[in-house]
């Protein structure tokens, strides 16, 4: 069989190709547990591979083992058939290996062109040429496609520019292997589509790339082949095309199935007596939230869907009294309300939940108790401590009834993974009892099984008489979990469904509807 | 390529188009505009209230010949707190190279090896400070403290009072006068705006200067990017030891004698001066031209307060202001750029 080198390799052929890089009997243990145990992985230049495990299942370590930031135990990794021992992250990208991380790794400080050229900056007499500097950097952004002016602060550019940025960093130096560790966890879809039509580019170029994401989607629209690791153990190696979503999904958690279970939705008739928990009119916090309105009522699930940047958030943050409003009002069982602050909120049993979890939320320090207790101990005041046997009961049963793994109260909360620091989270909120809690994206950046198991969480709380405002970028999971869906766009609720009578497709519709049809309609 | 550029930079040549361009390059001068600003707002003040008595030749000279000691402590300062450092130890090695100096002299050693063993010590405080900071993981203000105190109990053990110098060449660099027209330039003068042009130099055109600007960026960040991480952050430390010893050597010859006393606070003098002259503390931004404009606001403060004939703490409460005033703006700066990331 002939195989054609060069950058243009037909995607079927691929499979005949010798891998450009290759990972062979990988072991790398922590201590005496293994976080990889004899995993084979390899890569084929000018093609997408994803790599999919739920949390824990190893992704990471294996991304930190091909990058030069962990040490092989065991194992053997090579690139184009030489073998290839890196000790620091430094090593790989001389070898040609460079990742582009989750959260940005570069510079804002400094330009563009600097953030590209830093560490290889093109010299004249010993000194910086800062003007073939800008037009290197201009070649390489031009080449992806960016318009940007390389002489601009870095820090001015929105993430995904800033993304691409670090993309034109890396191809600007000899790139052999691409490593994009959550590139789209940040990206509104303009964005990521910005991003695939460089990742295709890139392929055409004989690039291997390793594109790891939590979406389905996107790991079906842009990935060649997939390898699926569960326990730190390979499962197996499979051309997308060749594998359907739901066998990879079970793949990934194995025997145990991702059980969903269904709302007992009430009729919608009921509500429609009932008086709302919490009523708000005309809600503005110009720019990013226009008059909005939303009633959410006893043991119901208001869900809020709309893109990154449509005002979720915002909306979020001002029926909480994070942010102020700008004007409108908020009826909570009757009264009038005035928010001006979180606490007043959290008064009136209304609890918030940030976006942002490492940031706004979880304290990585701080153990799982400390973490759970913070809440209830802030409510009660310093001067009236909880006592510690009291501390470790409470914290103990949210452990227990959430499922939060490792059930280790003395652990710190920053070691835990994405899923069940969003569990601590939740158990910080519930255990100040509150009647309504705003969870603003809660299963961002966590593997499916645990976000499954938040979304039965929400389910149940709502059937036990909690209300729940539930925001997130995934339409499925909001209709799914939700009674009523709330749609936002640019800022303004065009629309709220039953979520038992739509479906993706028709918020999908809503949300991409472009403001001029609106106008158009009401015109006719 | 150069179409490239112009295509990419000069689209439209409109007024608005080029401060969005000016300000998405160079946002961070913004904060040494200010300064600068202040400067000129200070001398056409003075002027005015002194009846055009205070902008002479005289007065402007004299500007750098006082400050030259603090403006290459300034210097040196940039460059540790670039990298989001701290170095407290500065007046404390001043005084204790100016003793040390005067001492060696004293005992008969000639200039040429006196100073550049003077140097040498300076450095040496520096490296010390630089190895707790990388290697041992000490934070700077720590670090530094330990090295304030060091190099003033070096001081003392020098010598308990003061020492005269009178030493010809030490002496030569403070006493000519090169002048034209009412405005003249000392020896010293010349070489603190040295020590500015070559910091601002290797600030700019140098690996090592943008791995400075790296560091203060994110320091994980700059590692990752293959950047010598720990060669550069006690680098800067060292160049800070070097203009602490050279500000020691310039106040020496400034006062014709070497005093274990000088320069208690003047550290924080320098941290202002510098903070003043738009560098974050945070690390990252700042320019070395821009703690110069920080010296001499600093400097033209106690002038004019001098010339007032009001009590030199004045001096201290305006100061205190100024520094207020910079820190929120710098903040507000800040803020802005986290709202746009």
């Amino acid at each position: 069989m002939v195989v054609e080198p060069g950058p243009r390799l037909d995607n079927g052929d691929v499979d005949q190709a010798r891998p450009l890089l290759e990972l062979t009997g990988a072991t790398v243990r922590f201590g005496a547990d293994a976080a990889i145990d004899s995993v084979d992985f390899r890569m084929f230049p000018g093609e997408v591979h994803s790599l999919m495990g739920e949390n824990g299942a190893g992704k990471s370590t294996l991304i930190k083992a091909i990058t030069g930031v962990l040490p092989l135990n065991e194992g053997v990794l090579t690139l184009d058939g030489e073998e290839l021992r890196l000790s620091n992250p430094v090593d790989a990208q001389r070898a040609g290996i460079s990742t582009v991380y989750q959260e940005i790794e570069l510079l804002p400080n400094v330009s563009v062109a600097e953030n590209i050229a830093l560490g290889r900056e093109p010299r004249r007499l010993g000194m910086i040429d800062a003007k073939e500097m800008r037009r290197q950097a201009s070649r390489v952004l031009h080449e992806l496609g960016l318009d940007i002016d390389p002489a601009s602060l870095l820090g001015s550019h929105s993430v995904a520019v800033q993304q691409l940025v670090a993309i034109a960093r890396a191809i600007s130096a000899d790139l052999r292997v691409l490593v994009l560790d959550e590139p789209t966890s940040s990206l509104d879809v303009d964005e990521v589509a910005e991003l695939f039509r460089v990742i295709r580019e890139l392929k055409q170029r004989g690039v291997a790339i390793l594109f790891v994401s939590h979406f389905l989607d996107q790991v079906y629209e842009i990935c060649d082949r997939v390898t699926v690791l569960r326990d730190g153990k390979l499962v197996g190696e499979y051309l997308t095309r060749e594998l359907l979503r739901i066998d990879l999904v079970h793949k990934m958690l194995g025997h145990k199935e991702a059980e969903l279970k269904e709302r007992n939705r009430p009729a919608a008739s009921d509500i429609e007596d009932a008086e709302p928990l919490l009523s708000a009119r005309g809600v503005t916090h110009a720019p990013r939230i226009r008059d909005a309105n939303i009633d959410i009522y006893e043991g119901r699930v208001l869900g809020v869907a709309g893109l990154l940047g449509s005002g979720r958030t915002e909306l979020a943050r001002a029926v909480t009294g994070v942010d102020h409003l700008h004007t409108g009002v908020i009826v909570v069982s009757g009264a009038q309300q005035d928010f001006t602050s979180p606490r007043k909120a959290l008064n009136k049993g209304i609890a918030y939940s940030s976006e942002n979890r490492r940031t706004e939320g979880i304290v990585a320090e701080l153990s799982v108790l400390e973490n759970i207790v913070l809440a209830v101990q802030a409510d009660r005041g310093i001067w009236h401590r909880m006592p510690p046997a009291r501390q470790r009961e409470l914290a103990q049963s949210w452990v227990e009834a959430l499922g939060i793994r490792p059930a280790d109260l003395d652990r710190p909360a920053g070691t835990l993974s994405g899923g069940n620091q969003q569990k601590v989270l939740l158990a910080r909120l519930l255990a100040l009892a509150p009647r309504l809690l705003v969870l603003d994206e809660p299963t961002r950046g966590i593997d499916i099984g645990a976000k499954v198991e938040i979304q039965n969480l929400v389910s149940e709380l709502a059937d036990n008489g909690l209300s729940v405002i539930f925001i997130s970028a995934e339409l499925e999971e909001v209709l799914r979990v939700s009674d009523r869906v709330a749609v936002l766009r640019d800022g303004r609720i065009v629309d709220t469904l039953d979520a038992a009578d739509t479906t993706v497709d028709a918020v999908l519709a809503l949300v991409a509807r472009p403001s001029s049809d609106e106008e158009d309609e009401a015109l006719t | 390529m150069t179409t490239l550029d112009t295509a990419s930079v000069g689209q439209t040549n409109t007024l608005a188009y080029k401060y969005h361009a000016f300000m998405s390059r160079r946002a961070s001068l913004m904060p040494t505009f200010a300064a600068i600003a202040i400067l000129v707002l200070l001398f056409v003040g003075a002027e005015i209230f002194l009846r055009g008595d205070f902008i002479t030749p005289r007065n402007i000279s004299a500007l750098l010949l006082d400050n030259a000691p603090l403006l290459v402590l300034a210097v040196g300062m940039t460059f540790v707190i670039i990298t989001a450092g701290i170095d407290l130890s500065v007046g404390s090695v001043m005084a204790f190279t100016g003793i040390w100096l005067a001492k060696l002299l004293g005992d008969g050693v000639s200039a040429a090896i006196a100073i550049p063993l003077v140097l040498v010590g300076g450095a040496l405080v520096g490296m010390l400070i630089g190895v707790l900071v990388q290697y041992f993981d000490v934070q700077p203000f720590i670090a530094s403290l330990a090295g304030l105190f060091l190099a003033r109990g070096l001081a003392y053990v020098v010598s308990l009072s003061s020492i005269k110098v009178e030493n010809d060449a030490v002496l030569w660099l403070q006493s000519t006068r090169w002048s034209a027209g009412g405005w003249y330039i000392t020896p010293t003068g010349i070489i603190a705006l040295l020590v500015v042009v070559i910091g601002a130099f290797v600030m700019h055109f140098t690996r090592f200067g943008r791995t400075i600007y790296a560091i203060g960026g994110n320091e994980q960040s700059a590692r990752l990017m293959g950047l010598n991480i720990a060669r550069t952050k006690v680098a800067v430390y060292v160049i800070s030891g070097v203009c602490a010893g050279l500000a020691g050597l310039l106040l020496t010859a400034y006062s014709g004698a070497g005093y274990p006393r000088n320069g208690i606070g003047t550290e924080l003098d320098a941290i202002a001066a510098v903070v003043i002259g738009g560098t974050l503390l945070t690390g990252g931004r700042g320019y070395v031209l821009g703690s110069m404009v920080g010296v001499f606001v600093f400097g033209a403060i106690n002038t004019v307060i001098n010339f007032m004939g009001a009590e030199q703490s004045w001096t201290r409460i305006i100061v205190g202001l100024l520094l207020l005033l910079f820190i929120v703006v710098q903040r507000a700066i800040v803020a802005r750029a986290e709202r746009r990331g």
